[in-house]
């Protein structure tokens, strides 16, 4: 681009040069370009992010109905219930089902898929258009359409019946010990044509000099998926298997919608159960205490990811600024 | 600099204005609705400000009838055909008043328990909300966010039963006018009962198991329940604890918070010798109550079970659960909750419970006025003959023709005690919890006990 050549232009003058007051002159200019481009999303970010986990932290430290003036303070009278309420942590145990399952089922599907979907064959647009559709529906729509596919002698249990696999039938949201993993198979259907786009599109940076330089080695498909595919794929593969972590954590819609939680909190998830407590039975404290609570376990989890596993991905992309 | 330098920034500069520009106007148009409450009496301040016009009549009243108002509604009837009466009955009051302009929001009811209170709390609540009042009613007055009608309704509320009235008082001052009371009560199929071999409603508790396994002999699920929707189930619990405990012990304990007497854990004993035999449609805990075509009331609209314990409101929500709107027809019956051999109640003690609305705190006149009109004897006649429910204005309960509704209203003339469903008696949290503990007792979770426990728990938090 012009500007990054006329950018190292004026960088290997500044270095010849050795004057500082250019120097300076220059990183002030554009430290001031980079907040004034920084500050809309700034701002939006204060307003909409910050600003709310202030006020929840804030409110959490109170016993309150939101309706009520602020006054009745327990400092962490909230955190401690949380932790001995057994609903919130079969919640956050529900959440953790849910990440597993993600990273081992969900992610090697979508990345097999991706993988059968990035050679060329006929009717391959119109595959990738099909798998990926569930992810623009709104999950309501969704929650909704499987909440009465599931019913009992519903669409489901009829197509069972009538292939022949009638012994399966299950009662797919009333069983307390089937319920979430019915619930991951919905959630999966939906959100795993996300991460396959995100892997077709890692695919498609792997260089195919390499595939046919690896062919011409003598390497089969197998290996060249081990030693070449996978690693080059590496970065993308942690980026998917972040979103999804942090999205198994946050499930809201879909449990809300088919199950509320049920049957007796057999399919809480965090923020379903912080949504009855905060709104429905008006305890604002409280539910503010969760969302903190979840807050603070999404932060740990990303931090944790960025610092160990993301490490070697955005390394090289940190460059001391070079103008 | 060169040329080229100056273009480059001059282009990102525009480009960051365009951005930022952009964006403030996307964040104030959406920031108007959710972060600043608005000015309080709006309404009032038009009002005073058309007055001010100089071909305005002089005295207040003249002006403020003059001056155009709107009045928000929230009500919870959001199918038809209630939904086109209650329309109806707005464009009559406007037709008479056309100065007033109604704006109804309807709502299913189980939202109300999520956006009302997001709604009283915001700086534009609705004028006129449902309301079911006991503790629910008392929390929104305890924050301040309901008129006080006595004034304004001292003209008029002879006109309503007492007996409907008491649960939207608090303090001795009227909070909220009802319209509708009625009772929870069986509801079944006749058809299916004859089949089975019943001829006659059970009168005592056993009576009504031995029916249950009868209707199981037949092939048919013997009682529907949305336990999806923890309130159905409750029902259940909540009669069984009025025929062991009886009126004065269940007053006592509801007015005192004390759920400790034995006869709690007997009613609980009693479901679970229910529950244990297996009963409920498949799949029950996961079953909706009202909503869509596999909620319990659809089941038994449609001849897929035999009866449901619900209250009054049963006929006008199974119509539009059926293809032809008629839901069970002349195949509808009705009876009261059975007798409990040795418990302390008797059939004359009923649960039940009460519709009717409230009005915000800075609402105009005109709300109250559209109140009025609407428990006016000719409205709540002709909604009472619709079959929508059981009007509480004196004259209007002649108005009902639906045989069953007849039965329920002779059932509401006799009886000795009418307890508020729990979960309005009390708070919004703790009837939440209330429902929840009965539930883990249909999911086999709790046991009679425990679910004592919880309630106790509950209400002495």
């Amino acid at each position: 681009m012009a500007s990054n050549s006329a950018a190292t232009d004026r960088l290997a003058a500044g270095v010849r040069q050795d004057d500082g007051s250019a120097g300076r002159r220059r990183s002030l200019r554009q430290s001031a370009e980079i907040a004034l481009f920084l500050l809309p999303a700034l701002l939006l970010f204060i307003v909409f992010v910050l600003i709310p986990l202030v006020e929840a932290v804030y409110y959490s430290g109170f016993k309150w109905n939101g309706l009520e003036p602020l006054t009745n303070w327990i400092g962490l009278g909230n955190y401690q219930r949380a932790l001995d309420d057994q609903f919130f942590t079969g919640a956050i145990a529900h959440n953790v089902f849910l990440l597993v399952l993600s990273l081992g089922v969900q992610q090697p599907i979508a990345l097999a898929l991706a993988l059968a979907l990035s050679r060329g064959f006929r009717g391959r647009t119109f595959m990738r258009l099909v798998f990926f559709t569930p992810y623009v529906i709104s999950e309501a729509t969704i929650g909704v359409i499987w909440l009465l596919v599931l019913q009992p002698s519903g669409p489901l249990d009829q197509i069972l019946g009538a292939v022949g696999l009638g012994q399966f039938i299950q009662l797919w949201l009333a069983d307390r010990s089937l319920v979430m993993t019915t619930l991951f198979v919905v959630i999966s259907w939906q959100y795993f044509g996300f991460s396959m786009i995100l892997y077709l599109a890692g695919l498609t940076q792997i260089p195919t000099e390499l595939r046919e330089a690896a062919a011409i080695d003598g390497a089969n498909g197998a290996q060249a998926l081990r030693h070449i595919t996978l690693p080059l794929l590496g970065p993308t593969i942690r980026v998917a298997v972040f979103l999804s972590a942090i999205g198994s954590l946050q499930v809201f819609g879909l449990v809300f919608i088919m199950t509320s939680g049920g049957p007796f909190h057999a399919s809480d998830t965090m923020v379903t159960w912080m949504i009855e407590q905060g709104l429905t039975r008006t305890a604002l404290g409280y539910g503010a205490a969760m969302a903190v609570i979840l807050g603070a376990i999404g932060l740990v989890f990303s931090l944790l990811y960025q610092r160990f596993v993301l490490r070697r991905d955005i390394e090289g992309s940190v460059t001391s600024f070079a103008g | 600099m060169t040329g080229g330098q100056a273009v480059t920034t001059r282009r990102r500069l525009v480009g960051v204005l365009g951005v930022m520009a952009l964006l403030f106007s996307a964040c104030s148009s959406g920031a108007t609705s959710s972060i600043a409450p608005s000015a309080a009496p709006s309404v009032a301040a038009s009002a005073a400000a058309s007055a001010a016009a100089p071909s305005g009549a002089a005295s207040p009243s003249a002006s403020a009838a003059s001056a155009a108002v709107t009045i928000t509604w929230w009500h919870n009837a959001n199918q038809d055909p209630g939904m086109s009466f209650w329309k109806k009955v707005a464009d009559e009051y406007t037709a008479a008043h056309p100065n007033v302009t109604i704006q109804i929001t309807p709502t299913q009811n189980e939202d109300f328990k999520t956006k009302l209170p997001l709604a009283l709390n915001s700086g534009t609540p609705p004028n006129i909300f449902q309301s079911w009042g006991g503790g629910g009613l008392k929390q929104q007055v305890d924050a301040g966010k309901v008129q006080d009608l006595t004034a304004a309704t001292a003209s008029w509320t002879s006109t309503i039963i007492p007996a409907a009235l008491s649960p939207y008082q608090l303090n001795g001052k009227q909070y909220g006018i009802p319209y509708d009371l009625g009772l929870v009560g069986f509801w079944y199929n006749k058809a299916l009962f004859t089949a089975a071999g019943i001829t006659a409603a059970p009168a005592t508790w056993d009576d009504f198991i031995a029916d249950v396994a009868k209707l199981k002999t037949a092939g048919t699920a013997p009682i529907a329940v949305g336990e999806k929707d923890t309130w159905t189930g409750a029902f259940w619990w909540e009669y069984l604890a009025l025929r062991e405990c009886g009126k004065d012990k269940m007053a006592t304990a509801v007015n005192t918070n004390s759920f400790t007497d034995p006869c709690f854990v007997k009613a609980g004993t009693d479901l679970k010798q229910l529950i244990d035999a297996k009963p409920f449609q498949t799949g029950f805990l996961a079953s909706p109550a009202q909503t869509g075509a596999t909620s319990a009331t659809s089941l038994l609209a449609n001849g897929k079970a035999a009866m449901e314990l619900q209250g009054h409101w049963e006929p006008s929500v199974m119509g539009p659960l059926t293809p032809d709107g008629k839901g069970l027809g002349d195949k509808l019956g009705w009876f009261p909750f059975p007798a409990v051999t040795g418990g302390t109640g008797t059939v004359t003690e009923d649960i039940g419970g009460y519709n009717g609305f409230a009005v915000s705190k800075d609402a105009p006149p005109e709300a109250v006025d559209f109140l009025h009109y609407l428990t006016s004897v000719d409205v709540l006649s002709r909604w009472g003959a619709a079959g929508y429910g059981l009007p509480t204005t004196t004259g209007s309960e002649t108005s009902i023709t639906d045989p069953n509704l007849k039965e329920l209203i002779a059932q509401r003339a006799k009886a000795t005690f009418v307890q508020l469903y729990l979960d309005q008696a009390f708070s919004q949290a703790v009837g939440a919890a209330i429902n929840e503990a009965v539930a883990g007792e249909f999911a086999g979770q709790l046991s009679p006990a425990e679910v004592q426990q919880a309630i106790q728990t509950a209400t002495t938090k």
